[in-house]
C-alpha cells in the first residue's frame, strides 16, 4: 500500500538526496531536544531549559534517534528492509506530535511568540524526514524469508515485547498531565510505526502468527501482572476497569459489525439490560425484586434476557435490507432508556426507581471472596478495583474466544460471505437470516453479561448511563479500532476510552474531538488501524496491488493449524 | 463422435424425471419476461436453453431457483414441489452458477466452495465455540472435499488464490466447484463459457460431460450454438419469453423459427 504522493519524475531526480535529507531531519530533532520550546517555564513540565532535556524534548530527540538509524539504512539499502515506510510514518507523526506540542505551548501560554526555537527546528527535521521517505524507493518486503530464529529465541522476543508493553503501559498511565500525555501517545506511534514500518512489523507479526499460543499466553500475562504495577494505587485501576468493560462491549458488538456486517445503533441498551437485571437481582436495598440468587444464575439471567430482545428486535427486521436494523436498534436504544427511566410505579410497575436508578448495589462477593476489600496477594495490595479488574480480563478472555473461534469456522465463513453478496450467499444454501440474527443475539447475549458484572463496578444503574451516546462511542471503538478484528478494537476502545479521562481538556470537546478523529479514518484508512486483511481487502475493492499483497501472506493464518504450517517452515529454512 | 454417442445415452439413461417447471410465468409490471414456461429434465440428462437476448432464459433459472417467485406455476424437484426460497431449493438438490460471475470475491477459491458446503454441515454455535471433535472432523471433511472439488474442476493449483484475482475461466469454473459442493442433483449453468477463449470452452464442455457422468442433470444456457448442439441432448429456445421450439439438436438446429428468432432478435438488440 504505498501513497505515492510524489510524481514519479520527482522520485527519479531526488531520491538519491533522500538518505541525506533523512539525517538532516534526525540530527535537526536530535538537536532540538537540547534547544528551549517554550519561553514559559511553568507548563508542560518547563520546556524552557536550553542543554537540559526534560520529558517532551526527550520524545523529540527519540525521534531524531530512529530517524538517523533510518537515514543509515537508507544509505546501505539492505534488500530486505524498506526504510522508506518507516520515515514516512515517523515524519508524518513527527509533524503531528511538532504541531501539537506548540499548539499546546501557544494555548497555556497565550500566544504562538511564547513557543520557543525548538519546535520550529524540530518541525523543519519532521518535514524533512516525511519528505524523505516519500523520496526513496520502495522496497518490496517478504518476512518469510527472513532468517528463521529458533523457536526458543522466537518465545523470548515476545516475552521481552510484552515486558516492554507493561512497562510502557504503566509509564503511560502514570503520566498526569493531559498534554505530556497525549503527546508521548503521539510520540509512540510515530516511534514504534517508524521501526516497525520498515518491515519489523511484519516480521514480529510473522513471530506472532507462528506463536500464537505462547503470544496469547504473554499478553495475558502481561494484562493479569498490571495491577501489580500500580501499588494499591486505586486511581489507574478505575480507569482500567473502565477501559475493559468498555474493551469487552466493544468486542462483542464487532461480532455485530465487524463480523456478521450489520449496523447496531442500540448496542448499549443490551448492556443495560445486563446491569439493570444485575441491580434488581441484588441486595441493594433499592432492588425492585425479591429474590437474590447467586451471581453466576444472575450473569445467566441478564445476559439470556439481553439475547431474548435480541431475538425480539432481530428477527421482524432481519429479514429486510439492513437500513431497517440500523433504523429499529436506535429505536430500541431510546426505547430502553426510557422504558428505564418511566418503570418507577408511577406507569406500569415498579421495578427501575425511574430517573434515579438503583444506588448503592453491594460489591459482588464469589466463593466468599469478597470483591470490596483490599486483598495482599505478595506484598503488594490489591485494592477493589483490582478485584473487578481480573474478573472484567476473564470475561474480556471468554468474549474474544467467542469471537475467534466464531470467525474461523463454518458460521465465520458464512458471514464473510454475507458480507460479499448476501443474495449469491443464500443462492449458496447459507442461511442468511439465520446467521444475521445468530450474531445479532450473540452479541445481545455477551454485552448483556458484561453488563451484570459492571452494575456491582458501578454500584448503581441509572438509565442516563445508556444513552445513545455510548452506542455511538462504542460504534466508533470498532470503527476506529478496526472491524473484525480482537485486537483493533482492543486499540480503539483503549484510546477511546482513556484519552477523554487523562486529557481533561479534551473532555468537553470530544464529540468534536472523535467526530474528526473519525471523519480522517473514514478518508484515509476506512479499515481502521489494525484491520483484518479480509476488511481491509473489502474497503479497497479496486486496489489490485494491495489484494496480491494479501492473497500472499496467508489470508487467515488463524485458520491453519500448526501443523498445517509445518510443511512451510521446512520451505523457508531450505 | 461424442455428440451421437451421449445424445443417445442421455435419452436412454434419462426416464427418471429430476426436475420439472410448468407453466412458469413472470410478469415484471406490464412486462412478461417469462410467459407459461414448462420444461421436464430427465435424470443424466443435459438440456440446453438458447434464446436471444432478452429472451427470458436468466428470469426462467431465477423462478427455476426462488431468486424470483413466479407469477404464475410450479417447480417440483424429484416429485416435491419446490417452495420459490433460494435456500430451500439448494438444500433440496438444485444448484446454479450466475450469468455476471457472483463469487464472493475476497475469499479465496477454498473458502468460498467451502461456502457452498455450508447447506450440507451442520456446526453451530456452540460446537463451533466448544471445538469438539465433531466439529474438527466436520471442518477437516469440508476442507477435504472443497480441495477435491477444485481438482475436479481443474483448479487444484489455485486454492489459495482470491477469488477477484483469478482469471476470468478460472472464475467460470470456480463457481461451477461451489455450486457442485451443495451436493446438488440438478446444476443450472448460465452462460459458462461467456467470455473464455477456445480452449477453455472445450475443457468447459468436457467438465460437463464429466458432471453428467456423475450421474447430475444440467441445464445449460448460452449463446454460442456450436457448444450448445455438441453438448446436449435437448434443447429449447425462448423467444421473448415463450417456448418457441423444444427438441434435439439436429430438430432446432434445422428449424426456420430459430433461425429467424435470432435474426430478428439480433435487428432488436441493434435498434435498441
Ligand atoms: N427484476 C427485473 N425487473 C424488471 N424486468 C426484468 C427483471 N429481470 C429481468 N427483467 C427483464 O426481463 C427480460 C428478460 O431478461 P433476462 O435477463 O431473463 O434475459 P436473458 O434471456 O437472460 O438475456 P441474455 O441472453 O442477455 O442474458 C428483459 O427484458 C429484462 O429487462
Ligand atoms: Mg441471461
Amino acid at each position: 500500500m504505498s501513497r505515492r504522493i510524489l510524481p514519479d519524475s520527482v522520485r527519479a531526480t531526488h531520491g538519491p538526496k533522500a538518505p541525506w535529507l533523512a539525517l538532516a531531519g534526525g540530527i535537526l530533532f536530535l538537536l532540538s531536544g537540547l534547544l528551549s520550546w517554550s519561553y514559559d517555564d511553568r507548563i508542560l513540565g518547563d520546556l524552557s531549559i536550553r542543554f537540559y532535556p526534560a520529558g517532551i524534548q526527550l520524545y523529540a530527540m527519540l525521534f531524531g534517534v530512529i530517524g538517523v538509524i533510518l537515514a543509515v539504512l537508507l544509505l546501505r539499502r539492505p534488500p530486505w528492509l524498506s526504510p522508506a515506510r518507516g520515515l514516512r510514518i515517523l515524519g508524518t507523526t513527527g509533524i503531528v506530535f511538532v504541531v501539537w506540542i506548540i499548539a499546546s505551548v501557544a494555548y497555556q501560554s497565550g500566544g504562538l511568540i511564547n513557543a520557543n526555537e525548538g519546535g520550529w527546528v524540530a518541525l523543519v527535521g519532521a518535514v524533512l524526514l516525511t519528505l524523505a521517505g516519500h523520496l526513496s524507493p520502495e522496497v518490496d518486503i517478504d518476512v518469510r524469508r527472513w532468517p528463521r530464529l529458533s523457536s526458543t529465541l522466537e518465545i523470548v522476543i515476545i516475552v521481552v515485547l510484552m515486558a516492554i508493553l507493561l512497562f510502557t503501559v504503566a509509564y503511560t498511565l502514570d503520566i498526569q498531565d493531559g498534554v505530556i500525555f497525549a503527546s508521548f501517545l503521539i510520540a509512540l506511534i510515530g516511534l514504534a510505526g517508524g521501526l516497525l514500518g520498515t518491515g519489523f512489523g511484519g516480521y514480529l507479526g510473522f513471530i506472532g502468527a507462528n506463536n500464537r499460543r505462547p503470544l496469547l499466553l504473554a499478553a495475558f500475562l502481561v494484562a493479569f501482572l498490571f495491577p501489580f504495577t500500580q501499588d494499591g494505587s486505586d486511581a489507574n485501576m478505575s480507569i482500567a476497569t473502565q477501559v475493559l468493560i468498555f474493551a469487552t462491549t466493544a468486542l462483542g458488538l464487532n461480532i455485530v459489525v465487524g463480523l456478521a456486517g450489520l449496523l447496531d445503533l442500540g448496542y448499549i441498551a443490551f448492556l443495560g439490560t445486563g446491569a439493570y437485571v444485575a441491580a434488581m437481582l441484588s441486595s441493594s436495598g433499592f432492588a425492585t425484586i425479591g429474590w437474590k440468587p447467586p451471581f453466576v444464575v444472575v450473569m445467566l439471567i441478564g445476559a439470556a434476557t439481553a439475547a431474548t430482545f435480541g431475538l425480539i428486535i432481530g428477527s421482524p427486521t432481519l429479514r429486510v435490507s439492513g437500513d431497517y436494523l440500523a433504523i429499529v436498534t436506535l429505536g430500541f436504544g431510546e426505547i430502553f432508556r426510557l422504558a428505564m427511566f418511566n418503570l418507577d410505579g408511577n406507569n406500569g410497575p415498579d421495578l427501575t426507581n425511574g430517573p434515579n436508578g438503583i444506588p448503592a448495589i453491594p460489591d459482588l462477593e464469589l466463593l466468599g471472596f469478597d470483591f470490596g476489600e483490599v486483598h495482599t496477594v505478595a506484598g503488594i495490595p490489591l485494592g477493589r478495583f483490582s478485584n473487578y479488574y481480573f474478573v472484567l480480563l476473564l470475561l474480556l478472555m471468554f468474549v474474544m474466544l467467542v469471537f475467534t473461534r466464531l470467525n474461523n469456522s463454518r458460521i465465520g465463513r458464512g458471514w464473510v460471505a454475507i458480507r460479499e453478496d448476501e443474495r449469491a450467499a443464500e443462492a449458496m444454501g447459507v442461511n442468511t437470516f439465520g446467521l444475521k440474527l445468530l450474531a445479532f443475539s450473540v452479541g445481545a447475549f455477551l454485552a448483556g453479561l458484561a453488563g451484570t458484572i459492571k452494575a456491582h463496578q458501578d454500584t448503581s444503574v441509572s438509565p442516563d448511563q445508556y444513552v445513545f451516546l455510548e452506542s455511538a462511542f462504542l460504534l466508533s471503538a470498532v470503527v476506529l479500532g478496526g472491524m473484525g478484528t480482537v485486537v483493533g478494537v482492543l486499540v480503539g476502545a483503549t484510546i477511546l476510552k482513556l484519552l477523554p479521562e487523562k486529557l481533561r481538556e479534551v473532555n468537553d470537546y470530544r464529540l468534536l474531538v472523535f467526530g474528526l478523529l473519525l471523519v480522517v479514518m473514514m478518508r484515509f484508512r476506512p479499515e481502521g488501524l489494525v484491520p483484518s486483511k479480509r476488511r481491509q481487502l473489502e474497503f479497497h475493492e479496486e486496489d489490485q496491488e494491495l489484494s496480491e499483497l494479501l492473497q500472499a501472506e496467508h489470508l487467515q493464518a488463524e485458520h491453519l493449524d500448526p501443523e498445517q504450517l509445518e510443511p512451510e517452515h521446512l520451505q523457508g529454512a531450505k | 463422435m461424442t455428440v451421437t454417442d451421449t445424445a443417445t445415452t442421455g435419452h436412454e439413461a434419462g426416464r427418471v424425471t429430476v426436475l420439472e417447471a410448468s407453466s412458469v410465468t413472470m410478469r415484471f409490471g406490464g412486462l412478461t419476461a417469462v410467459d407459461d414456461v414448462s420444461m421436464r429434465v430427465h435424470e443424466g440428462e443435459i438440456v440446453g436453453l438458447i434464446g436471444p437476448n432478452g429472451a427470458g432464459k436468466t428470469t426462467f433459472f431465477n423462478c427455476l431457483t426462488g431468486m424470483y417467485v413466479p407469477t404464475e406455476g410450479t417447480v417440483t424437484l424429484k416429485g416435491a414441489i419446490l417452495p420459490p426460497k433460494p435456500l430451500k431449493v439448494v438444500r433440496a438438490g438444485m444448484a446454479r452458477t450466475f450469468q455476471n460471475i457472483r463469487l464472493f470475491g475476497n475469499m479465496t477459491a477454498l473458502e468460498n466452495v467451502m461456502v457452498g458446503r455450508y447447506c450440507r454441515t451442520s456446526s453451530m454455535a456452540l460446537t463451533s465455540i466448544l471445538r469438539g471433535p465433531k466439529f474438527k472432523r466436520e471442518e477437516a471433511a469440508t476442507r477435504e472435499r472443497a480441495q477435491e472439488l477444485l481438482d475436479y474442476v481443474g483448479l487444484g493449483r489455485s486454492t489459495e488464490l482470491l477469488a477477484r484475482n483469478m482469471p476470468y475461466g478460472d472464475q467460470r469454473r470456480l463457481e461451477i466447484a461451489r455450486a457442485l459442493a451443495t451436493d446438488p442433483q440438478i446444476l443450472l449453468l448460465d452462460e459458462p463459457t461467456a467470455g473464455m477463449n477456445p480452449r477453455e470452452t472445450e475443457e468447459t464442455m468436457g467438465l460437463i460431460f464429466k458432471i453428467r457422468e456423475g450421474g447430475l442433470a444440467v441445464v445449460v444456457i448460452e449463446h454460442d450454438m456450436r457448444f450448445i448442439f455438441n453438448l446436449c441432448d435437448r434443447v429449447l429456445c425462448l423467444v421473448r419469453g415463450s417456448l418457441l421450439v423444444e427438441g434435439t439438436p439436429d430438430q432446432v438446429q434445422s428449424d426456420h423459427r430459430v433461425i429467424e428468432a435470432y435474426i430478428g432478435g439480433d435487428d432488436e438488440e441493434e435498434s435498441v
